[in-house]
């Protein structure tokens, strides 16, 4: 069973309906022990970071996440979700993330030409190498992205890349867990098989 | 590269698309789920839902079409339409929308977009603006766009971007309805005042009136319309390709 983690931030709807769609059973996690019971996870989010990882911490759901990484499990952070997993952000002041995946997450007004529109909000064009997240689909297919920040330093993490006036990292994954900037759940038949091919990957 | 985006806007009123729906070979033209099923699958970026009716009533009804279409289609939805509180923004948002956009709500309390943008982030605020050319001046209208409130337009657009808002919607009253092509000068002065993205709407009638508002307000990031999609006028992959074979940027 696939669980989507519920802490009162994030489009839980649009994620399940999307792995109903694929046929996949999903259930949404509201404590430690729904974590520990799912094959995977997946953590959606948006809104702003500290608030979301406060909001995290309070449902007492951090440590079972960090345990299902630690075993093995797979995770797929989406959005929000996804800089939730780095070390720190700088959104609003400087805070502590899971450190599951090492960067931080910063605006990308600090790499983008200043006649750029903030957030980049659309469907962007992803490069990536061989990786199992992306077997169902192609170099240069496109997504849906809105964001105002991006997960930087992430050096041999980085699995996949965006062109918005500068490359900004689209994926991330160290082990098993994984994170996407942009929305799956809101990218058509690309997004779906992603999604897809996350679900099959195997703790 | 970012690509140009196409949004097909839909006016639903208990339950139903209304101003004017046409396709022959679709059997339910004005279910809501049908037609953004349709939308989707024919390539529209994003889709816009306008609930246009004012009843209690009338909400819950449209809170459900959202749920129903978001269990089917899986591009992102902006809804709009009486939207003055955290609550509305709340409703929506859990019924499967991605982006919320005020008009009138956030000319009575332009708090909203402040309080919104605190929560949701600024990706899920949208500022929508019904715009006229009045004495020489950009005006906005509220109510539809039967009331002149006197507020200068670019003024109130920084303003919402100052507050908040990540992404505006411009829909020049002057151009809407007369499908003789956007309102060129009134957008290339939004989006030169902002550096959020900025949505066209109000005046498409055929194909090279997008091709226009793409050449010329390159800044600008989608364009939007209705009654020529509702009606097959134009069809939105065979506008895409177009627009691509003219060197616009789009997602094919």
């Amino acid at each position: 069973m696939v669980t989507i983690v519920d802490y009162g931030v994030g489009n839980l709807f649009s994620v399940a309906s999307s792995l109903s769609k694929l046929g996949i059973n999903s259930s949404f996690a509201k404590s430690a022990d729904d974590i520990l019971n799912a094959s995977s996870v997946i953590l959606p989010g948006v809104g702003a970071f500290c608030d979301a990882r406060d909001k995290l911490r309070n449902s007492g759901m951090t440590e079972a996440l960090l345990d299902a990484a630690k075993n093995g499990k797979p995770i797929l952070g989406i959005c929000l979700g996804m800089q939730l997993l780095l070390e720190k952000s700088y959104e609003f002041g400087e805070h502590d993330g899971l450190s599951l995946i090492g960067g931080s997450v910063r605006p990308i007004s600090d790499v983008i030409p200043n006649d750029y529109k903030i957030p980049h909000i659309g469907w962007n064009a992803l490069t990536f190498s061989e990786n199992a997240l992306f077997k169902y689909i192609k170099n240069g297919d496109f997504v849906y992205f809105v964001h105002s920040y991006y997960c930087a330093d992430c050096g041999e993490n980085v699995i996949a890349t965006t062109e918005y006036g500068a490359p900004l990292t689209a994926a991330v994954q160290s082990g098993n867990v994984y994170g996407v900037q942009f929305h799956p759940e809101k990218s058509g038949d690309v997004g779906l098989n992603i999604l897809r091919a996350f679900c099959e990957i195997k703790g | 590269m970012i690509t140009k985006r196409i949004i097909p806007c839909l006016d639903v009123k208990n339950g139903r698309v209304v101003k004017g729906v046409n396709f022959k070979d679709t059997a339910d033209v004005s279910s809501p789920v049908l037609l953004a099923d349709r939308y989707s699958r024919s390539g529209a970026d994003e889709l816009v839902f306008y609930d246009i009716t004012a009843s209690v009533e009338g909400r819950s009804i449209f809170t459900e079409i959202l749920k129903e279409t978001a269990k089917k289609v899986f591009i992102p939805m902006t809804v709009g339409g009486g939207i003055s509180s955290l609550d509305d923004f709340e409703r929506v948002l859990s019924a499967g929308a991605d982006k919320v956009s005020v008009n009138s709500g956030a000319i009575r309390d332009p708090d909203i977009i402040d309080k919104a943008a605190k929560r949701y982030g600024s990706q899920c605020v949208v500022l929508s603006a019904d715009i006229s050319l009045v004495d020489g001046r950009y005006t906005v209208f509220s109510h539809g766009g039967r009331v002149n409130t006197g507020i200068d337009a670019i003024e109130w657009i920084k303003e919402g971007v100052l507050r908040g808002a990540g992404e505006i919607v411009v829909n020049s009253i002057d151009t809407d309805g007369v499908k003789r092509g956007f309102d060129i000068p009134l957008l290339a002065a939004v989006c030169s005042a902002v550096s959020v993205p900025v949505i066209a709407s109000g005046g498409a009638g055929k194909t090279d009136d997008f091709i226009e508002l793409f050449k010329k307000v390159p800044d600008i990031s989608a364009g939007l319309a209705a009654s020529v999609f509702h009606f097959g006028e134009i069809d939105i992959t065979e506008l895409k390709k177009t627009l691509a074979e003219s060197g616009v940027h789009v997602r094919l």
